[in-house]
């Protein structure tokens, strides 16, 4: 099935000896000059590259906190050396954490302090030179900026943070990825990460309105472009066509519908993932995310509601105020923006949706905390929702959930393996050996407690984990979204149901 | 001698103070354009008190990754706080009555270089720390276990004149220079601590004021309340069309 090793699970969780160069062959494509210069930066790499890098490199420095701060307090306890879902599956010693950082790091000591300007044999500062951008490209490329390092960190150093000046500096030198920067072009140019225009948009939600219509006999719209609705939908596109997520969104859909709430998604706006994010880069991240507050605006909504996904939701939550805000021409009542696991539960909890959950007892549920929500966001208004908030609504329409080990969820989830611009195929094997820790986990619940599906709330989870879980055993159709579960569950007004048992089971967690 | 050690001191006490207070104004003006506390992060500014007061005194964030590092680094940083508050008997006259009581503290020593030494064993023996380690992350925790055995020896086997060594730093701090006790152990341990100071600035040592500042434990998590804009990118801001 590939042309390399499967990681063996680990019957007990020993941590890896680090080796040298294991991943030091994978690295994705390079972007065309084309996708570089739609995004503002060289197409080639120019002639003074090195200056240009290490003048971005002090440009950084002084503009953001976090890099600066890290490059000089790591104390190189340790801590985090086992940390890294990558360096767990793949043994490689730069993919830990603090080595990845040290990549930089040399760099920045070299031409910045005054330790490794005259020691630098002291501290292992070194030039910069062609293969120190080459080992920047590949180790950068095989961080998914999940911050699960930074948990650990007595300091709170956030390998994200380097990974992503570093892949600015890239840019910056025209060594731009392809996956990032070509779908960051078309979500900019087109509206969605896809590059899927308007038309082609309004066909999939008709086909899918009829989908709705042929299995519960209710008229469910899914609507484009409403002016006047109240509230403004942004999901990622993957939910338009991908497995398991398109399921998702016909949740949504139901659960507006059994609102009765006014809704709309938006052509202009239909995308929620942001690839701004992974390459670093302020300008490009705001952006795109100036093209939700334009729709907002055109659309005149009041209330700003966001699919499920994980980097999206960290931008949405974390950072779209601060970049397109203020939003105070929406509704003041509810947050900006808010969660559609937010928007579910609180129908769940005033009791507004009418749930079967028993519809959903052929599965055992698990879920998979995704690290940008975990880590980089939150749900609700108590830190830490972004954990309760999901299960409570998986337990609201499921009898049987059970949580994977403790040491691999919530705060301290393993990512999917495909997050942070890395779910592309060109670096597979990087995608399968990173998704080592969490499919160990779903091994054990499912010999444990006999668990049969994995509820993901993000696109990328969602794809990477189709894509990667037949790797190790498990069927692409183990991979679920909430609203899929929710969808199952729910029994509209006039709907035909198959269901013997009585709707009002509902209080069965 | 007398006149070396103090100008040795004057020197590397200037470049001490000055080089950290450089330093923090840099962590402190550079700005944080974008909001990244580790989630869950607390929703108020007490909460963040209480966040960054468990990771300075109890080094939470160790605590959950790993037993052996936490255990010698906390032994060493409050064995050493510890010894470094008994230390102001050398500087202050009449010695305060809490310093006196808090005499059997003189005991923290131990606990700083068993915390060193584990340290320093597991930087050489543990394949991933040694992997990361440049040389002068080893030779900094060599020059504070030098510090801390010719510090104990003198506490508990020396015969140093303590009275001398006393109106030596008195002089100093007060420019009434008084003769150098010479003694080796005490030229060592003061030459150790010269140095110490001396690269404190330039090296990892500043991880002791930088994690006040680190964004990603002591910002508020209130993204969607507050807008959160640094200088440079309010300047991005005036660029939007809508
Ligand atoms: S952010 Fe995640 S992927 Fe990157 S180094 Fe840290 S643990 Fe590894
Ligand atoms: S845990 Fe933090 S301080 Fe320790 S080695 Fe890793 S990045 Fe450096």
């Amino acid at each position: 099935m590939a042309d390399f090793d499967i990681p063996a699970y680990r019957t007990i969780k020993i941590i890896p000896k680090p080796v040298e160069g294991t991943m030091a062959h994978v690295k994705p494509y390079f972007a065309k000059p084309e996708h570089q210069e739609a995004l503002g930066f060289p197409g080639e790499k120019p002639e003074n590259w090195k200056q240009i890098a290490i003048d971005k490199l002090g440009e950084i420095v002084k503009k953001y906190k976090s890099v600066a701060l890290f490059m000089d307090i790591c104390v190189k306890c340790g801590s985090c050396t086992d940390k890294c879902h990558y360096y767990i599956g793949t043994s490689d010693a730069k993919n830990m954490p603090v080595a990845r950082q040290d990549l930089l790091r040399k760099v920045y000591r070299r031409y910045f302090t005054f330790a490794g300007k005259y020691f630098p044999w002291l501290v292992g500062a070194v030039d910069l030179t062609e293969e120190i951008i080459d080992e920047w490209y590949v180790y950068y490329h095989q961080c998914s900026q999940c911050r699960r390092c930074s948990v650990f960190c007595p300091y709170g150093i956030d390998t994200a943070e380097i990974s992503m000046a570093a892949r600015e500096i890239l840019d910056a030198i025209g060594i731009g990825q392809k996956y990032c920067n070509e779908i960051l072009g078309k979500a900019q140019k087109i509206g969605n990460n896809l590059g899927l225009p308007g038309p082609a948009l309004e066909n999939t939600l008709e086909g899918l309105e009829e989908d709705i219509e042929d299995e519960t006999g209710v008229v469910v719209k899914m609507p484009l472009d409403v002016k006047g609705a109240d509230i403004l939908l942004v999901t990622p596109s993957a939910d338009f066509f991908a497995e398991p997520h398109i399921d998702g969104l016909i949740g949504y859909a139901k659960v507006f519908h059994a609102a009765g709430a006014s809704w709309t998604m938006s052509t202009y706006a239909s995308e929620a993932g942001n690839f701004g994010m992974f390459i670093g880069n302020y300008a490009n991240t705001q952006k795109l995310t100036m093209r939700i507050r334009k729709a907002a605006l055109d659309l005149g909504v009041k209330r700003l509601v966001f699919g499920e996904c994980g980097h999206a939701w960290r931008v949405a939550y974390s950072f779209m105020n601060t970049m397109a805000g203020p939003f105070d021409f929406l509704d003041p009542k509810y947050p900006v923006p808010e969660h559609i696991c937010e928007y579910t539960n609180n129908l769940i909890e005033a009791g507004k949706l009418n749930l079967d959950p028993s519809l959903n007892d052929d599965m055992v549920l698990t879920f998979h905390d995704s690290c940008n929500i975990a880590r980089g966001s939150r749900m609700g208004k108590k830190a830490g929702g972004q954990f309760e908030i999901p299960r409570a609504v998986i337990k609201a329409v499921c009898n049987n959930y059970v949580d994977m080990p403790h040491d691999t969820i919530k705060e301290v989830t393993f990512c999917c393996g495909g997050g942070g611009g890395l779910l592309t195929d060109d670096i597979m094997e990087v995608r399968v050996k990173g998704a080592l820790p969490r499919m160990e986990a779903l091994d054990e619940v499912t010999r444990e407690h006999g668990v049969t599906h994995m509820a993901a709330i993000c696109a990328i989870c969602k794809s990477q984990f189709t894509k990667v879980i037949p790797y190790y055993g498990f069927s692409m159709d183990q991979i679920v979204s909430i609203h899929q579960l929710v969808s199952n569950a729910i029994i509209l007004d006039g709907q035909q149901t198959e269901s013997t048992t009585e709707p009002d089971k509902k209080s069965a967690d | 001698m007398t006149f070396i050690i103090a100008g040795f001191y004057y020197i590397a006490f200037i470049i001490f103070v000055g080089g950290v207070l450089l330093k923090i104004k840099q962590y402190w003006t550079t700005p944080a354009p974008i909001k990244i506390p580790t989630t869950p992060a607390p929703t108020t500014r007490l909460g963040v008190l209480y966040r960054m007061g468990k990771e300075i005194i109890v080094f939470e964030s160790l605590f959950k990754s790993n037993k052996w590092i936490w255990i010698f680094g906390w032994l060493f940083h409050f064995g050493m706080f510890a010894v470094l508050f008994r230390h102001l008997r050398y500087f202050l006259d009449p010695v305060p009555v809490i310093v006196v009581m808090m005499q059997p503290l003189k005991y923290a020593a131990f606990a700083m270089l068993i915390g060193l030494s584990g340290l320093l064993f597991r930087r050489i023996f543990v394949a991933r720390i040694r992997y990361i380690s440049d040389p002068s992350d080893i030779l900094m925790l060599i020059l504070m276990l030098g510090i801390g055995i010719s510090g104990t020896m003198m506490t508990f086997f020396g015969n140093v004149d303590i009275v001398a060594t006393k109106s030596f730093f008195i002089g100093i701090l007060t420019f009434n220079f008084q003769p150098f006790p010479t003694h080796p152990m005490l030229l060592i341990h003061l030459i150790l601590v010269a140095v110490l100071m001396l690269i404190f600035p330039f090296s990892k040592l500043l991880h002791a004021p930088g994690i006040f500042f680190s964004p990603t434990r002591n910002q508020v998590d209130n993204a969607r309340e507050k807008r959160h804009i640094a200088p440079w990118a309010a300047k991005l801001d005036k660029t939007r069309s809508v």
